[in-house]
């Protein structure tokens, strides 16, 4: 009873606050909404057991994800107002083309109730052992069979930091002050980077 | 008694609320990906019921492959989202015709 009401209060709130990520007029209300919308996810991905997967979505998604989207949202300059023309003029298409989708997809799962196609039966492999926590049986699987997967994945990610810093590093202008010019510091000699003084007491020193 | 089927219409609505914020804010590239991030989401969560459903965890092995995916995929765009920001000067993505395409 309590397993309905909770899935139903998630799945309620989740869609509820997809339908305000794409409806909202601020692009900000659309990131928090998001946020909200990854928690209740989180919530529903719990009640099937599943969760190391949920505190990933919490801690990848709403820790990172949304806090770049938040960055990127508030470092921008943008014109809402222009942002929102061709909302209503869009609407009509989009929507026949969503309900078309959702239709499609309906139908999937109905197909599927009556009974899925047989196209085999799990091989066991990734069967969590008997008395194993969520975490611990993933953490079996990933160390183990999938391991290159786990490698892909962190290959993946180096990748876009690194692209993500190229994409957006600024190279200043040769010259410019606080700019760090290597040839020129290696190629000083003592000689003239040093003068040796013996001023006169009370006197100061000419450089 | 909730059954995968309700889990799998979550993601179905999900999956379409996502496709349908691309369609009503062409003009607004961050808004589109975070509709992007929706389709993915609802993604994860078709992967995660039939992981329960079908007791093989291979199914949450793979939906942090896409989750992985969807952290680069968001670093990336917003990176190139930034870039162009600073070229032009706007965001409408609806006239970009830089490359002539």
């Amino acid at each position: 009873m309590i397993q309905t009401l909770a899935f139903y209060l998630f799945a309620s709130l989740v869609v509820a606050s997809a339908v305000m990520v794409i409806m909202a007029r601020n692009p900000v209300h659309s990131v928090l909404w998001l946020i909200l919308a990854f928690f209740n996810a989180a919530g529903l991905m719990v009640l099937v057991g599943a969760e190391f997967i949920a505190a990933l979505l919490v801690i990848v998604y709403v820790g990172a994800v949304a806090v770049l989207f938040l960055f990127v949202v508030m470092m921008l300059d943008i014109d809402m107002a222009a942002m929102r023309a061709g909302f209503i003029r869009n609407f009509p298409l989009g929507l026949a083309i969503a309900a078309i989708l959702l239709a499609e997809l309906l139908l999937g799962i109905g197909a599927y109730q009556a009974g899925g196609l047989q196209l085999g039966t799990p091989d066991g492999s990734g069967q969590a052992a008997m008395g194993a926590s969520n975490i611990e049986a993933i953490g079996t699987l990933l160390y183990g069979p999938y391991l290159l997967l786990f490698e892909i994945a962190g290959i993946i990610l180096l990748v876009a930091m690194i692209g993500a810093i190229v994409l957006t590093h600024r190279e200043s202008k040769p010259g410019a002050r606080g700019r760090q010019d290597i040839g020129k510091q290696i190629s000083r000699r003592p000689e003239e980077a040093t003068v040796m003084k013996n001023p006169e007491t009370g006197q100061g020193v000419e450089l | 008694m909730i059954g995968i089927e309700h889990y799998l219409v979550v993601g179905a609505i999900l999956f379409v609320l996502g496709v349908l914020g691309i369609f009503l804010n062409r003009k607004n590239v961050i808004v589109i990906l975070m509709a992007v991030e929706l389709i993915l989401l609802s993604v994860n969560i078709n992967l995660v019921a039939f992981s329960a459903f079908m007791n093989d965890l291979v199914g949450q092995v793979f939906a942090m492959l896409v989750l992985t995916v969807a952290a680069a995929e968001a670093a990336i765009g917003l990176a190139i989202l930034v870039i162009y920001f600073r070229n032009r000067g706007t965001i409408a993505v609806d006239d970009v015709n830089r490359m002539k395409g």
